[in-house]
Order: C-alpha cells, then structure tokens, then sequence
C-alpha cells in the first residue's frame, strides 16, 4: 500500500514542517511537528478536540505564528517578515469551518476581491476567473447573491472557489463540514474530492472518515499537540497501531 | 396673562432665519464629516502596534468626552489664534464639532469593530490581502452596519450642539435666532419658531441618515 502511494506522488516537496513548536502564553500547543507533504498529495489531519489540528494547520499560512522549528510551503522558507508570509499566502488557499464570506459583497465580489488587491488583476479578468471556478463548484448561477441569501453547503462552495480564484499550490481545509446540516455535507465533499482528482494538494482536518477512506494518501493522527500516528488510510482505520488512536477511532466510528 | 401675541418680527425676520438654518446645516454636515474621519482614524491609531499612539487616542478620547463642549469650543476658539492659527468663528466651530463629535464617534466606532469575528479578518488575510486592505475592504463596512443607529444618533446630538457655536457667533440658527430676538423683544415667537425648525432639522438629518442606510447598507445579513 505505502509503495503505491510513494511512487503516484512526485518526489517534489509542497510543504515541509520541521521540529515545529508553537505556545500560546505557556502552554505548549504543537510540541515537535515534522511532516512532509509532497506535491499533489492529500493528508487527513484528526485526532480529539483541542490536540492542535488547527493550530497546526494554521501555522502553515502563518494565521498562527511558530516559534521553533522550521516551515517550507513551496520551496519558500515562511518566516515571520512580512515578505515571506505575503509568498506563502499566495500559495495556501484556506477554508473554515465558519465559511468566512464576506456579508457586505456579492458571491462573484468574494470571488474577485483578493485576485484584484493582493494579485492586481483587472477587473474582467477576476470576473473571467471567478465566473469560472463557481462554476467548477456549480454554483454559476449565484454569483450576484449575497451569502446570507444561500444555504451553509452552497456557502461553503463559494468559500472554496474564493480561495482558489488566488490559484493557490495549497488548499487546507479545517473542518469544513462542521458547521453544515447533515444534508449538506455531502454536496460539500463532494467538491473536495473534485479538487483531490484535480491534482490538488490538500491538508483536510475532518473527522468524515469516509472522505479520509476514499480521498486521502496519508491519516495523521494527533494528540496533545504532538502527531501520534500516521499512515495510509487502510493501514490506519484496520490496524492502528497507538492506544490513543483505537481509542479515538471507537469513539469517532461509534464502537 | 395677556400677552398678545406678535409674529411679525419673526415673519420679517425669515428669510434670515431660513439661511441660517442653511448655516446649521453646514455646521452639521463638515461638522460630521470631520468626526468620521476623525472616529475611523482613531480607531485605527486606537488598535496600532505603537503603544503611544494607542495612548494618544484614548487620552484625547477621554478628555473630550469629560469637559463640556461649550468649554472646547471656547478652548479652540482662544487657542488657535496663539499657535498662529486665525480662523473664523464658522471654521472654528466645524474643528470644534469634529473634534467633539470624533472623540464619541472613535468609542462607538470601535465597538462596531469589535463586533465583526476574527474569522473575517483571518479569511481576508488568508486570501493575501495586508492588514490595511482587510480593514478598508473586509471589516469596515459591516462594522459600520452594525453601529449605524447609534451613529445616527450621535449624530443628531451633533446637530444640535451646532447650537452651541452662536456662543463664539459661528453663522447658524442660535445666533440669528438671538439677534432678532434682542432686537424685537419677541422671546417667546422667536424660540417656539427656532424650536419648530430644530426639530424639522433633526427630523431632515435622520432621514437622510436612514437613505444613506438604505442605499450603502442593503446587503442582506442573517
Ligand atoms: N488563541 C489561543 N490562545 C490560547 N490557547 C489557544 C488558542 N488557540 C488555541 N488554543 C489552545 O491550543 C490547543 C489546540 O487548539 P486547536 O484549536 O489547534 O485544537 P483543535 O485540534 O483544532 O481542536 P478542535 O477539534 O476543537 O477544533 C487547545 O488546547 C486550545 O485551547
Ligand atoms: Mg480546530
């Protein structure tokens, strides 16, 4: 199993985080993080509420910042100047688990804003672009509503196509589908594993263990700020190998 | 009681009096203008990185919103003229205004602010875009929304402390109101009138308050 997926992904590295360490205050929230992410491959990030998947994730656009280790996105060493956080959020596209729309502008203004002031695109071109990409998350024909005026699942999709109207080399996802009425999770997924056949590289926190099944290359497993596990989701859900795991996995797949 | 009562000076004394209520009207609005830049500014200087600004804001907040403003505006009126700085009685009371109006409008400003989640700014600055940007673009707007009707009615408040100004003779409705009254002896006409127009005046603002509203805030919320 781990020999097919080392030979599918490039060798090309997308992300780097190595001997990372990050606390809030005194409390030490990611303890030692190393993980390499190759180019197109797609890692499912879970383990209990508050072991740091967020923090984790967010250290990786620099929402949060890190204080030890080092973090590479793209062959980019992210520091703490303001130059190489502006290159790595070009590359890292993100969505929330809150949709984080923007209320007072239309679903295509969403789309436009950033590629027009970070990117400085004119206007027809992140109109082309925006138009596009809702309609890749089929949702073309509400570009001129406003998110109030959409469901949470369509929300979430305008959230997705926002981020990647940038073109991002990145696409991290915490917890996407929280938020959402069961109903609307599966329209939601289903974009995501779009995106995974599209070539996307992707870091998902979820706790949708068929989306992990089906999509991903690797299941990193943490606990209390620190990564206990991973390993190819078969190997994972079949045979893991960590107390903490089996005990996570029996409460997440309720037995 | 047999006080007959006598219009006609206040009749003679219109056309006067309808100007100056132009003139309130011009108080009013640079009055504001200067307030709004002046709340957006400070709330902006309010939450920078330099702790003496931050300090600077909140010192200059204080000490308008603890004097009154007929203390200010005389401060500013006095004051000018010995840093240099020789205006005329209406400039003077637009600074003065805006000076007044923009401590009370950084307060409420800030919380409209505040009552915008982190995860809009987080979203903004995830997708690219500089602090500067996420505040003009992402946060401004909603936050201006959310405190509108409070706003508005600091805003009123304004108008009519414009009132005030007549005490440095700044050319609006007081003051013409008090000269005509001074020279006819018609206190009572003159100020059921003057009344009458303030409040046709604070009616006039708090419409043109909702239509701005209406036009820059329609977007739909939850
Ligand atoms: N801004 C903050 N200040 C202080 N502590 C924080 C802050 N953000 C997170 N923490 C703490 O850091 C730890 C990791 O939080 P994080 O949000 O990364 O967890 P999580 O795995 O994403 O949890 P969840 O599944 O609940 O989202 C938690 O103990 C949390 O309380
Ligand atoms: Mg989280």
């Amino acid at each position: 199993m781990s020999d097919i997926s080392t030979t599918k992904a490039s060798a090309e590295t997308m992300i780097s985080m190595t001997g990372v360490a990050k606390w809030y205050g005194a409390f030490q929230a990611l303890n030692d993080i190393n993980v390499s992410v190759r180019k197109g491959e797609k890692i499912v990030l879970c383990g209990p509420s508050g072991s740091g998947k967020s923090t984790l994730i967010r250290c990786i656009n620099h929402l949060e910042a890190y204080q030890q280790g080092e973090i590479r996105v793209g062959g980019i060493l992210l520091g703490h100047q303001a130059k190489s956080i502006d290159a790595v959020r070009r590359e890292v596209g993100m969505v929330f688990q809150q949709f984080n729309l923007f209320p007072h502008l239309t679903v295509l203004q969403n789309c436009m804003l950033a590629p027009m002031r970070a990117l400085g695109l004119g206007k027809a071109e992140a109109e082309g672009r925006a138009r596009q990409l809702l309609e890749r998350v089929k949702i073309a024909e509400q570009a001129e509503k406003y998110p109030a005026q959409l469901s949470g699942g369509q929300q979430q999709r305008v959230a997705i196509a926002r981020a990647l109207c940038m073109r991002p080399q990145v696409m991290l996802f915490d917890e996407p589908t929280s938020a959402l009425d069961p109903e609307m999770v599966k329209e939601v997924l289903d974009t995501m594993i779009d995106l995974a056949r599209e070539g996307m590289t992707m870091i998902c926190v979820t706790h949708e263990m068929g989306f992990a099944r089906q999509v991903a290359d690797r299941v990193i497993f943490m606990a209390s700020g620190a990564i206990v596990e991973e390993a190819p989701p078969v190997e994972f859900f079949s045979n893991p190998k960590h107390e903490r795991t089996r005990k996570f996995l029996g409460e997440i797949l309720g037995h | 009681m047999n006080y007959t009562l006598d219009f006609t000076p206040v009749i003679e004394g219109m056309p006067n009096l309808l100007t100056a209520c132009l003139g309130t009207f011009v108080l009013a609005i640079c009055g504001m203008l200067l307030a709004t830049v002046i709340g957006i500014g400070g709330v902006v200087l309010r939450t920078s990185k330099i702790k003496a600004l931050r300090w600077l804001v909140i010192g200059f907040v204080e000490i308008i919103r603890n004097t009154p403003f007929l203390v200010q505006i005389f401060f500013i009126y006095f004051a000018l003229p010995l840093a240099g700085l020789r205006l005329d009685p209406t400039p003077t009371a637009i600074i003065a205004l805006g000076i007044n109006g923009g401590a009370y409008a950084i307060e409420i400003i800030r919380g409209g602010v505040q009552s915008i989640s982190k995860g809009q700014v987080e979203a903004g600055l995830a997708l690219g875009l500089h602090k500067a940007q996420v505040f003009r673009l992402i946060v401004l707007k909603p936050a201006l929304r959310a405190i509108f009707p409070s706003l508005t009615s600091q805003f009123v408040l304004l108008t009519l402390t414009t009132s005030i100004a007549s005490a440095i003779s700044a050319y609006e409705l007081t003051s013409v109101s008090q000269r005509i009254e001074s020279d006819s002896f018609r206190s009572f006409e003159v100020y059921f009138t003057v009344t009458a127009f303030y409040l046709v005046i604070s009616w006039l603002m708090m419409r043109l308050f909702a239509f701005f509203s209406a036009r820059y805030f329609a977007y739909p919320v939850k």
